[in-house]
């Protein structure tokens, strides 16, 4: 997985806070950076891909932090 | 008295006792109490009662009485008529659509096997149907599930266009679509459930053609009647709105599409807020749709506190806290979700009333989340 600039810690977040978060840190990832969001939300697996595709960003996929915990990352369209 | 939301948005879960039906269940109530198997007299006015009710089922779904057998409900329905195809078969593999209703996902963890496999459908819900040929093609694949039309986001499965060997029979769920439009006919069994097309609840429906291999998967004896003591004067009232269902459907179902044909435009013009399913291809009285940044709990809440009783696949709203797998399979957004359907008599001016408060709403939940 490629670096990480902002790394959002919404593990204990309901749906649809992940998201909420997602969409106000939009704005602080420069173009081409990597927005990533820890949750445990169920929701989140379904809807950070759906999320990118409404806002027109790339969904890269997801990986596991250190202790288990599910992270989503996501390349900030140019 | 019927006690009713002032805009009841939920037919796709239940609709209210068709009044024909009603009046059927009252005068059945009186001669229908007792045992249809018995020789004397009340138990032969039973019988009459159960054979016209299965009679007017068949001549509804264009099958034979003998096909046609009564369950304690379209869950049940579901779980005989599907599993008692790989019970006879001996091949306990099903292959099914990602969207099947619950009942069938149930019907398959509950008869593990190493050849059940979900076939995937495309962004507006339909199956691959290439797909489902080749999964239908593996050893150890009993039947195939594909259901008529999807209770969530309505989108209607092309099972008269099937590509399945002739050993493997179609499992039909026809729950969400009967009443509400023509049926395919490409399938070996049928499940249905009454409350869905204004008949009362407790009644399921099963069909089995004949020629097909199908046998009892659960105690008893091997017939498509789950008891042989049905609830007679709710299967004769389940047949009679049907009956009613079908005669007023060339003038409901063109209606109730242009409802949602009405409310997808409306609602087009929320912004961020993407509806689900194929816009055409599906039955004529559902629609679901998701609003990004917004709770489906809170939304349900706030539409009913302004009149409108609508359902939701949100994970908030649900008893496991998962999102509907329907709307995962579609890739849908799962939060923000509301499945409106209309009724019998849901007017213009409801959904246009239900429009307008989605409207106000999802814009009151962006601003405070300054958004």
């Amino acid at each position: 997985m490629p670096a990480v600039d902002v790394e959002l810690d919404c593990r204990d977040l309901p749906c649809p806070r992940p998201v909420i978060e997602l969409g106000r840190a939009l704005p602080r990832v420069a173009p081409g950076g990597v927005l990533a969001v820890v949750a445990r939300d169920p929701a989140a697996r379904h809807d950070v891909p759906a999320w990118c595709r409404m806002r027109g960003q790339s969904y890269l996929g997801e990986d596991l932090t250190d202790d288990g915990v599910p992270r989503y990352l996501v390349r900030v369209a140019g | 008295m019927t006690i009713i939301s002032a805009s009841y948005l939920d037919a796709a879960s239940a609709e209210p006792l068709h009044p024909a039906a009603r009046d059927v269940l009252e005068a059945a109530l009186a001669r229908g109490w007792a045992d249809p198997r018995r020789r004397h007299a009340p138990g032969r006015d039973a019988r009459l009662l159960l054979d016209n009710a299965r009679a007017a089922i068949a001549e509804c779904l264009e099958v034979d009485p003998e096909e046609v057998g009564f369950t304690a409900s379209g869950t049940s329905a579901v779980h005989r008529g599907l599993l008692g195809l790989t019970a006879s078969s001996g091949r306990g593999g099903i292959v099914h659509t990602a969207v099947e209703h619950s009942a069938v996902l149930h019907a398959l963890a509950w008869r593990e096997h190493d050849a059940h496999a979900a076939v995937g459908v495309d962004r507006t819900g339909r199956v691959d149907v290439e797909a489902l040929a080749a999964a239908a093609r593996v050893d150890g694949v009993g039947a195939v599930a594909v259901q008529a039309g999807n209770q969530e986001i309505g989108t209607l499965q092309p099972v008269d266009e099937l590509d399945v060997p002739a050993g493997v029979p179609v499992f039909m769920d026809a729950a969400a679509a009967v009443g509400r439009g023509p049926l395919p006919r490409r399938w070996s069994v049928l499940a249905a459930s009454a409350r869905k097309w204004g008949g009362p609840s407790g009644v399921g429906v099963l069909v089995v053609r004949r020629g097909t291999r199908w046998r009892n998967p659960f105690p008893g004896e091997d017939a498509v009647d789950e008891s042989p003591f049905p609830d007679v004067p709710a299967a004769l009232a389940a047949a009679a709105a049907l009956q009613a269902v079908l005669a007023e459907s060339a003038e409901t179902a063109p209606r109730q599409h242009a409802l949602i044909d009405r409310a997808r435009a409306a609602l087009a013009e929320v912004p961020d807020l993407e509806l689900v399913g194929d816009p055409v291809h599906r039955l004529p009285h559902v629609l679901t749709f998701s609003c990004l940044y917004v709770a489906g709990d809170e939304l349900v809440d706030a539409l009913a506190r302004r009149g409108y009783a609508v359902a939701s696949g949100s994970a908030c709203t649900a008893s496991t806290l998962e999102p509907s797998h329907v709307l995962a399979a579609v890739g849908a957004l799962t939060h923000g979700n509301v499945r409106v359907s209309v009724g019998r008599d849901t007017e213009e001016a409801d959904v246009d009333g239900l429009c307008r408060a989605v409207t106000e709403i999802v814009a009151d939940i962006r601003s405070r989340e300054g958004l």
